[in-house]
């Protein structure tokens, strides 16, 4: 997919360090089902979210020792997703360099996976805020509780099913006038 | 900032001296978006300033949210507060400032303030009708989520 000609500067999805590192993490996983891609010189991987300690921990044992960012997006009435959230895990190798996007799928009723907060100490709030965001509930968390909105509020914002202008939150406070005040 | 500052100079008309604790405070200018986390303490910001006080609203998005229509941001906040003079505009120009606060001392010296008696025809609410408080509840239950357990939250 990667059509950018090769320099001496790494380049991410094309090159044969990527290429070993794949190897290596497929020969540690064996009988779970890594699906691998590359889009716009970016390395995906697709793995399923019953394995995820299994397989954040191998990649960390692969190299990639800084989680740079975790997040997660809404799929629901996206096309062909068969499964309603998809959690993303951006990963960096900080010493050669290396970056990989790793990917897993969660779907309704159950939105319970296990906190990479043990792996890398860092997801402590990004996990917090993909809960805030989506509600997706992160198991083994060390402080799991809301960190942007209120810890009172009972909705999901950023889900696809949730209004823009929202339930009425924000129309919830006390009225103060001149007399009482 | 550019309205105290040297260029346009609201000491010229007697109003230059900032306070940076409500208590010594008789003037609250709101400029800019307020959001639902935000509003209970600008409340209590403007409970903890001595009568008698008075508010400017400052800006569109003070004055109504401005293009912020989203969940969280809250649509004006005399919905929620007294405010005495809005000011318009996106934002707005260091006159018009100016201009709100010369409109607010002749709205003083034309009506007194010490009892509000002036204010006596405004202690309803002006905004629109209450959010349904029955709502909250339907929500939790449809959500079926209940607050996280807080053992670990000092200030919970």
């Amino acid at each position: 997919m990667s059509n950018q000609p090769s320099t001496n500067k790494a380049v991410p999805g094309s090159t044969t360090q990527m290429e070993s590192t794949k190897a290596s993490l497929v020969a540690a996983l064996p009988g779970i089902e890594l699906t691998w891609s590359v889009f716009c010189s970016q390395d995906r991987v697709v793995f399923p979210a019953g394995s995820l300690m299994k397989v954040l921990q191998a990649f960390k044992a692969a190299g990639f020792d800084q989680l740079t960012d975790l997040t997660a997006v809404d799929l629901l009435e996206y096309g062909s997703a068969s499964d309603r959230f998809e959690i993303v895990y951006c990963l960096l190798n900080v010493d050669s360099g290396l970056r990989l996007i790793a990917k897993t799928h969660l779907s309704e009723p159950d939105l319970t996976i296990p906190s990479a907060t043990q792996v890398w100490f860092g997801a402590d709030w990004l996990e917090r805020e993909v809960y805030d965001m989506y509600g997706i509930i992160f198991d083994g968390h060390p402080n799991f509780k809301r960190l942007l909105l209120p810890q009172e509020f009972q909705s999901f914002p950023l889900r696809k099913d949730y209004p823009v202008k929202g339930r009425g939150e924000r129309h919830n406070f006390p009225v103060v006038t001149r007399a009482e005040s | 900032m550019s309205t105290a500052a040297s260029k346009h100079d609201l000491s010229r008309f007697g109003s230059e001296v900032m306070r940076f604790s409500p208590r010594q405070c008789d003037l609250m200018i709101v400029a800019g978006r307020v959001v639902m986390k935000m509003l209970p303490v600008l409340q209590r910001i403007w409970l903890q300033m001595p009568e008698p006080k008075w508010c400017i609203s400052m800006g569109a998005c003070a004055c109504s949210g401005g293009v912020f229509d989203t969940y969280s941001v809250v649509q004006g906040i005399d919905r929620f507060m007294p405010v005495d003079v809005y000011v318009p505009g996106c934002p707005p120009r260091p006159e018009q400032l100016i201009k709100s606060i010369l409109d607010l001392q002749a709205k003083i010296q034309s009506g007194g303030t010490v009892n509000a008696r002036e204010f006596k025809l405004r202690v309803l609410p002006e905004g629109p009708s209450r959010f349904d408080e029955e709502e909250l509840i339907r929500i939790r239950e449809r959500n079926g989520f209940k607050l996280e357990d807080p053992k670990y939250d000092p200030v919970h």
